[in-house]
């Protein structure tokens, strides 16, 4: 008969003699050190979300989501500041979606997890998952601008000024498109993972190809991680900043962006600017709360849809 | 399920499908490439440039350097004066003091509530804790940068009564805000993979909840926490727009950590809009971006060794 090795973790665990344990302890002290851990957390985020919505709730009109700044910010909305955050996020959604989800269904479908490329593929996507922002932001001004932008110019504009080669609404939304890579590759990735082996199976056995299996079996059915890895993307994309400050944010435009190549006010920004650069704070100071408040009910709304399709299909999968 | 309705193969398009897949996975790859290439391709002058070795080699922005004639030598960034100083000494002061303060507060935080979310909290309150705590990983660090400026500042001024307004203490809880949800989230998730079989043991040799999880779970999830801690820190020496906004940005050299500081993502950040495209200065930030992300590298290097350990712990190892 075979033996059967001990599966238990072996070495940190150290030998517990029962003679160690006071039966009367109750661990109160444990217990209230962590939860006053917990509470202070909590509490703390309640004073966040509390202040910013008491100062926040006064401004926030149908005025001031649909009006421009006005009197160097001091009066008047933040509509420019939301069209250019849409716009980014939908020019970054489209650019990272399609690169993210081929990404986990060529680690989870055609290659072999051990294989070396896989392995170089994963660490590249973690680190790019820990690289800070500002450093994606000098890229997005030395690759993006500096490189494609600047050979773009001196291709088909070698006359004219910079076209392509300056601060632009494309070249913040791609900057931003790297920095959501992996929070759309690892949902993915999550989704696939969850896909019952049989479905596959039943695709194959029916004569379906890989391409069709993926395409007709694993695409749809991991829709749902595709989708919360998205609103997240868009999440974080929306609430970004130092990417964006060099690569195509704008203090203040009497404008929208209508072309890949202009300039945009985003609402981050227009955050960092008035509460930095403001030269009377005192009178930006509504305002600034409403973008606050506005920005922060963005993130919050989006975060939860997400994590509301996410726990949706846990439990389905957990019923079938 | 509907009828699958499967076309004849056709080798060219399963061929190119699976190219257009796999080029997305490599432009992943190349993508990261990129980054370290052209982050790095702009801060190289600082090694080969007579010219601008002249203002700011390696060893000109280590060690003090004599500015004036008849001065002390001294560690001094002020890139922009009559004569240009580019020590980057008060920035590595000052990005260290931030993240200190940062970590003093999120670790023994984060590190708690883990603890009690995953081992004494009763299943309903962990069903508020754990969403709360993902709440506060999705605040924009530009939102947490406001909240320090705006109202922790002027507490922080009023309870402790300080000189300076924006300093160390102030960037460092709010980037200790964004640092907790690391934490927390890495250590709780080593804790609650302790086998089941392991705590069943202990309380089997007569040990209570709270026994178990101190002298049993927390152990063997110790590589967990310390790839939260490790992590946390890298975010927190990354972190750009807290730092910029709360911390006050006057390069000091100090040891106080009630005096401004200026870190090195938010010398980037504040001053690459106003530099010359190739310039001194401009190299000299890329350099700075070049050394973030080396730092990072092997920040995410070491998160990942402890966490590999932790998933060989947790799986055992059969000896």
């Amino acid at each position: 008969m075979k033996i059967l090795q001990p599966t238990l973790p072996v070495g940190p665990v150290r030998v517990i003699d029962s003679l160690d344990f006071k039966p009367k302890s109750t661990g109160m002290i444990p217990r209230g050190l962590t939860l006053a851990a917990v509470l202070i957390i909590l509490a703390m985020l309640a004073i966040i979300m509390g202040n910013i919505f008491i100062g926040g709730v006064g401004t926030i009109s149908w005025e001031f989501l649909t009006h421009p700044p006005e009197q160097g910010m001091k009066a008047g909305g933040i509509f420019p500041a939301i069209f250019g955050t849409v716009a980014l996020v939908i020019l970054m959604v489209i650019a990272v979606i399609p690169v993210g989800v081929f990404t986990a269904i060529y680690l989870h479908e055609y290659t072999n997890p051990k294989s070396r490329v896989t392995r170089l593929i994963r660490v590249a996507i973690n680190n790019l998952a820990g690289v800070p922002s500002i450093v994606f932001g000098l890229f997005g001004l030395g690759f993006f601008i500096g490189f494609v932008g600047g050979g773009l110019d001196a291709v088909f504009f070698p006359d004219d000024g910079p076209v392509w080669g300056q601060p632009a609404i494309i070249w913040a939304a791609l900057t931003l498109a790297l920095l959501t890579l992996p929070v759309v590759i690892v949902s993915t990735e999550e989704a696939l993972r969850t896909i019952p082996t049989e479905l596959k199976e039943a695709s194959y056995a029916l004569g379906g190809t890989k391409l069709q299996t993926i395409w007709r079996i694993i695409i749809p059915q991991g829709l749902p991680g595709i989708l919360t890895g998205s609103i997240l993307a868009i999440s974080r994309g929306a609430g970004e900043v130092a990417p964006i400050m060099f690569t195509g944010a704008a203090y203040y435009l009497p404008y929208l962006p209508a072309k890949l190549n202009d300039q945009f006010m985003e609402l981050g920004y227009h955050i960092y600017v008035m509460a930095t650069q403001s030269p009377d704070v005192e009178a930006t100071k509504p305002i600034l709360y409403g973008t606050v408040l506005v920005l922060l009910a963005l993130t919050f709304a989006l975060n939860s849809v997400a994590i509301l399709i996410r726990s949706r299909v846990r439990k389905k999968r957990a019923n079938v | 399920m509907r009828q699958l309705k499967f076309k004849p193969k056709s080798r060219i398009r399963e061929f190119v499908g699976e190219k257009l897949i796999s080029v997305n996975a490599y432009a992943a790859l190349i993508v990261t490439l990129l980054i370290f290439i052209f982050v790095f391709k702009e801060a190289i002058p600082i090694f080969t440039d007579s010219i601008i070795q002249e203002e700011a080699a390696p060893d000109k922005m280590v060690f003090k350097q004599q500015f004036y004639e008849g001065r002390e030598a001294k560690w001094s960034w002020q890139p922009t004066s009559d004569v240009p100083k580019y020590s980057l000494m008060p920035l590595f002061i000052g990005t260290l003091k931030a993240a200190i303060i940062a970590m003093l507060f999120a670790v023994p935080l984060g590190v708690g509530a883990a603890i009690y979310s995953s081992e004494f909290a009763p299943k309903r309150l962990r069903e508020i804790i754990k969403p709360a705590i993902e709440m506060l990983a999705a605040i924009p660090s530009v939102v947490l940068g406001f909240f320090a400026l705006m109202i922790l500042a002027t507490f922080l001024q009023n309870v402790l009564g300080l000189t300076f307004r924006l300093n160390a203490l102030n960037a460092g809880i709010a980037l200790g805000l964004a640092v907790i949800p690391i934490v927390f989230t890495i250590a709780e998730d080593a804790m609650t993979s302790v086998p089941r079989a392991l705590r069943d043991a202990a309380t089997a040799l007569g040990a209570n909840t709270w026994q178990v999880s101190l002298t049993t779970v927390l152990p063997a999830a110790i590589p967990g926490i310390a790839a939260g801690i490790v992590l946390g820190f890298g975010r927190a020496v990354g972190e750009t727009m807290i730092v910029l906004m709360a911390s006050g940005n006057a390069a000091i050299v100090s040891a106080s950590f009630l005096d401004s500081v200026r870190t090195f993502s938010a010398t980037i950040a504040a001053e690459l809009a106003e530099v010359v495209f190739g310039g001194t200065h401009y190299t000299v930030l890329f350099f700075i971006g070049s050394l973030l992300f080396v730092f990072t590298f092997l920040i995410n290097l070491t998160g990942d060794f402890f966490l590999v350990r932790l998933k060989e712990k947790m799986q055992g190892r059969t000896t």
